[in-house]
């Protein structure tokens, strides 16, 4: 039942409603995709019969009227995620076969709604990365195209969550974001990625990249699923000190609001060399596209933002070598024995982490060593303030800002880089809202000149989503973007 | 006040001594977990996720714990920092299961103030607080339990601490003990350390260096860990004997860690300053700033008991106790509390000495605590009032006590049911000593012929025939007036 897919999370809840379709068929569909586009290497772990067991307890509360927000839709987990009596590994040797006894708060907050876990995601690997390359279970790929019908990258890190959105092999999907690893992915498949303000959903049962950055969110395949799904697992959490006792707005009414009187901010800063014409092109497009919805589009400076990449790259390494030093082979995970405990620590940690990740940890504790703190990680945490009130600045006069989302479209699997730093610049108009904890949504805007999808990104105040989705619904409706890539379910290939 | 100064081959030193004491707070769970923070269960029993370090599981604070910290701030005299940031210290050990410790590094939440210390003689000294901060205790890992593993119990994980921070203004052994027996009872006093150092509840960490008077501070070294008072004074003692023939020999003392060995007493190279750790801190991104609002430090001061110094001062004060005895009576909070009760109403000095001579020396003797022997406030309080109002003499009294001691039950009745009740009636002690003169007519004219030693034997005889009942003030005097004549 194919055309079930197309169906989106906010369609497929009127239709189980509706005693249209079940829960069941619905789920059964999905787990039928996702074995077609296995090939898209996009799940680590197909929970089927888990899954089959929820779609009939949300069948027996559609029965019942009991019926939650998500009530009978199939959505896929990134691995990231712990998920109790299942594999949680965040796509690194060193958690294999790593199975929770307790379930993160956002997952739990999707399945008291009524949501159906399907399975585990591909990721990179503790979320570092953003071509879903440094997977411990490979690549996930993409399951868009171009003519030469090379295998494409999804982005990352939340690669696996966007290509199975846009696959078809998921509904909706969870993602974390510590530097553009929601939005950046969203936009390289054609699909709908928010990064919430920091705060908003609790990082509890996650594993940790950074903490001070990382954030879950929701993909979904348009806007007003994304706000259905985020109504949903975003909340206040007290076993998150960082979690935010903010009252979650009224996302879905959103939705209609438009954009009349909305002020939106362009910032000069975000027009790079030799930038991809097509990206400014496009961005160009969603200018007009505001204006013309009603919204007054203002010319903006956020000065510190060619500071932001750099900076990202000290304080997110400098958290991740100490957030990782858990996985040590004491008490979980993979464990190589040895004479000594500091060999088994060198042999476990060298075995069990792979080479970006170990990367990460070395620049990191480098940054904080004795020596170099004031000059790396002090440094850095100023600037980050400075970016912050570059933002502050900003919103006193725009109530959003539009930027493209990536600086290119998605790229071949295995693009040979010689440097490192040029994979990090997929991140550099993403990395700023985390910087500054501000939420950031990316919205597909059109196509390339190849036949692969662009992103917008939007950014608003902290805690202001319901911005987002008001900007980002008449985005959508003006772009008419169909995102139909060729290796969807029921696809061509 | 004696010097403090330690005379070497080549002259004098003086001892400079700072201590970091690590104290477990009294709470019902730990610092940043739910997990029960009691001592002595089964391994691994008070364990939670977030102890284990499991992932994706995140601290939170114990409100609890922060209380228990500004209490012993205010208890020390010294700055509350409203605003204070949760640090992590990173390092690799098998039973510090985050690869970090939660600790206070640049802004602890508790900062400058005074400790004042009792020496033996009497004297009092103050000494400077530099900082309190809370952290986390680590595991314990057991290398005996078999021949190639490590077993790791981490039931102490995640338990809360305060590192408590002294100056450098310790200048000899006793000093050093004197400042842990001060801070024990403080502690003990606020109820936010049980002070155990059996336990590890209270431990140690002494710093000494050695110089010459007047000169710049030498190169101190750190011995770690240590858990009684003997062993605080065992270790510096050892240190600073190490420390000055190594100098005076022409060596250099090397900035190390050390480690005390209990059987010998000596200290020993744990690491160098070579191997110190790069403990890479960094506030924690897991926790925000603490924030205490100034109410509730208002509200934690108001609710204060009264504590040892300003006890010792007021039985010093207002009821002429010697500053030893104060100390003394002061140290445990059940002990003051005993003595007020005891002495209400009484010859306060009178009771004091009772106390620390007749009662502490029983219970030494026994073994028991204060609060688990026979003797209450009341009872003792009575037994001084028979004293003072003259119904039995100071030396019948050591007689009542024991049994009081033993048995239970009050003075009086005791005094009572044994007729042991001082006689002053003049008429019936002038009869007894008619009747020893009488019958010694021989002694008496010794005693006219000048032989004036003899009048104790006459008021030995007197008390001996009145069953030592008689009031022995009565007995001398009559005596005297009668052989006198």
């Amino acid at each position: 039942m194919a055309d079930m897919l197309e169906l989106g999370a906010v369609e497929a809840r009127a239709a189980l409603d509706a005693r249209e379709i079940s829960a069941v068929e619905l789920t059964s569909a999905y787990i039928a995709a996702a074995e077609d586009t296995a090939g898209l290497n996009n799940y680590v772990a197909l929970t089927a019969e888990h899954a089959l067991e929820m779609a009939a307890a949300s069948d027996a509360r559609i029965a019942t009227g009991e019926a939650g927000l998500l009530e009978g839709v199939p959505i896929g987990v990134k691995d990231l995620f712990c998920t109790a009596g299942y594999t949680s590994t965040a796509c690194s040797n060193i958690l294999a076969g790593f199975t929770p006894t307790y379930e993160s708060t956002v997952t739990a907050n999707l399945w008291r709604e009524g949501g159906v876990m399907l399975g585990k995601l591909n990721c990179d690997e503790f979320a570092m990365g953003s071509a879903n390359e440094t997977s411990a279970y490979g690549p996930a790929i993409n399951p868009w195209q171009t003519a030469d019908g090379a295998d494409l990258v999804p982005g990352g890190s939340s690669g696996g969550s966007a290509s199975a959105v846009a696959a078809r092999s998921a509904l909706l999907a969870t993602g974390t974001d510590t530097g553009g690893s929601i939005r950046q992915p969203a936009a390289f498949c054609g699909v709908v990625g928010l990064k919430p303000t920091y705060g908003r959903c609790s990082r509890w049962g996650i594993v940790a990249f950074a903490s001070s950055l990382d954030q879950a969110g929701p993909f979904s395949r348009n806007v007003a699923d994304n706000a259905l799904m985020m109504q949903a697992m975003a909340g206040f959490d007290p076993k998150d000190s960082t979690s935010a006792d903010v009252p979650l707005q009224d996302l879905s009414a959103a939705l209609t609001r438009g954009v009349g009187g909305m002020k939106i901010g362009i910032p000069a800063e975000y027009v790079l060399d030799g930038m991809d014409p097509e990206v400014v092109t496009i961005w160009q497009q969603g200018q007009d596209w505001l204006r013309a919805a009603g919204a007054e589009l203002v010319d903006i400076s956020l000065p510190h933002t060619k500071y932001a990449l750099p900076a990202y790259y000290i304080i997110a390494p400098a958290e991740a070598s100490s957030n990782l030093a858990r996985y040590d082979g004491v008490r979980y995970g993979k464990r190589v024995e040895a004479e000594s405990l500091d060999e088994m620590y060198a042999l476990t940690r060298a075995e069990g982490f792979g080479e970006e990740v170990q990367r990460r940890i070395m620049i990191g504790t480098y940054v904080l060593s004795a020596g170099y703190y004031d000059a790396y990680y002090l440094k850095a945490q100023r600037v980050r303030r400075l970016i912050r009130n570059d933002f502050d600045t900003a919103f006193e006069n725009v109530d959003a800002i539009l930027t493209p989302a990536t600086p290119s479209a998605a790229f071949p699997v295995g693009r040979k880089v010689d440097d490192p730093v040029t994979n990090f610049l997929n991140d550099v108009f993403t990395v700023p809202a985390n910087l500054a904890g501000l939420p950031g949504m990316a919205v597909p805007a059109g196509m390339n000149g190849d036949g692969l999808p662009l992103g917008l990104q939007l950014l608003a105040r902290p805690f202001d989503e319901a911005t987002l989705y008001a900007a980002g619904q008449v985005l959508e409706d003006a772009a008419g973007f169909i995102a139909n890539p060729p290796r969807r379910a029921g696809g061509v290939s | 006040m004696t010097s403090n100064l330690v005379s070497g081959a080549t002259g004098d030193w003086e001892v400079v001594i700072g201590l970091e004491v690590h104290a477990q707070v009294s709470s019902n769970a730990k610092l940043f977990s739910g997990a029960s923070a009691t001592f002595g269960a089964d391994p691994n029993q008070n364990v939670s996720l977030v102890d284990a370090a499991m992932p994706g599981m995140l601290p939170v604070i114990n409100h609890e714990c922060v209380r228990q910290a500004v209490r012993t701030g205010l208890g020390l005299k010294a700055e509350i920092n409203l605003v204070s940031v949760f640090d992590r210290k990173n390092y690799f050990y098998a039973d510090l299961p985050q690869g970090y410790q939660i600790s206070q590094f640049k802004q602890p939440i508790v900062g400058e103030g005074t400790l004042r210390i009792d020496l033996p003689d009497g004297s009092s000294r103050n000494i400077g607080i530099e900082r309190l901060h809370l952290e986390q205790d680590a595991g314990k890992s057991m290398h005996d339990q078999h021949p190639s593993k490590s077993y790791i119990d981490l039931n102490r994980t995640g338990v809360a601490l305060m590192e408590i921070v002294s100056r450098p203004d310790m200048r000899s052994s006793i000093e050093a003990a004197a400042y842990v027996r001060k801070l024990r009872s403080i502690l003990r006093y606020l109820g936010t350390c049980d002070g155990n150092m059996e336990e590890g509840s209270l431990r140690a960490d002494v710093n000494v260096s050695v110089r010459r008077p007047g000169e710049a501070l030498g190169t101190r070294t750190e011995t770690k860990n240590l858990n009684s008072l003997r062993f605080i004074q065992q270790a510096i003692d050892f240190e600073v004997t190490r420390q000055i023939e190594i100098i005076e020999d022409g060596g250099e003392i090397d900035q190390e860690t050390r480690l005390f060995d209990t059987t010998t007493g000596a200290t020993r190279t744990m690491r160098s300053k070579e191997d110190a750790h790069d403990y890479r801190y960094f506030p924690d991104p897991d926790l925000l700033p603490l924030v205490i609002p100034q109410d509730e430090v208002n509200e934690l001061a108001a609710a204060l008991p009264e504590l040892p110094d300003q006890i010792k001062d007021r039985l010093i004060g207002d009821y002429g106790l010697s500053a030893y005895d104060a100390a003394v009576i002061t140290e445990e909070r059940e002990t003051a509390l005993f003595y007020e009760a005891a002495s209400a109403g009484h010859d306060r000095k009178l009771v004091a000495n009772w106390m620390t001579v007749e009662l502490f020396g029983a219970l030494n003797k026994s073994g028991q605590t204060l609060t688990e022997c026979n003797i209450t406030p009341e009872r003792l309080g009575g037994l001084v009032g028979l004293i003072s109002d003259g119904t039995i003499s100071g030396k019948i009294a050591k007689d009542v006590f024991a049994v009081m001691f033993e048995t239970g039950g009050d003075a009086a009745s005791i005094v009572e049911e044994k007729g042991l009740k001082q006689v002053s009636d003049s008429g019936a002690i002038e009869a007894l000593i008619d009747a020893v003169i009488a019958e010694n007519e021989d002694k008496v004219l010794e005693y006219r012929a000048g032989k004036d030693k003899l009048f104790g034997f006459f008021v030995g005889q007197v008390m001996k025939q009145s069953g030592g009942q008689a009031n022995p003030g009565m007995v001398n005097q009559i005596l005297r007036t009668k052989l006198d004549g």
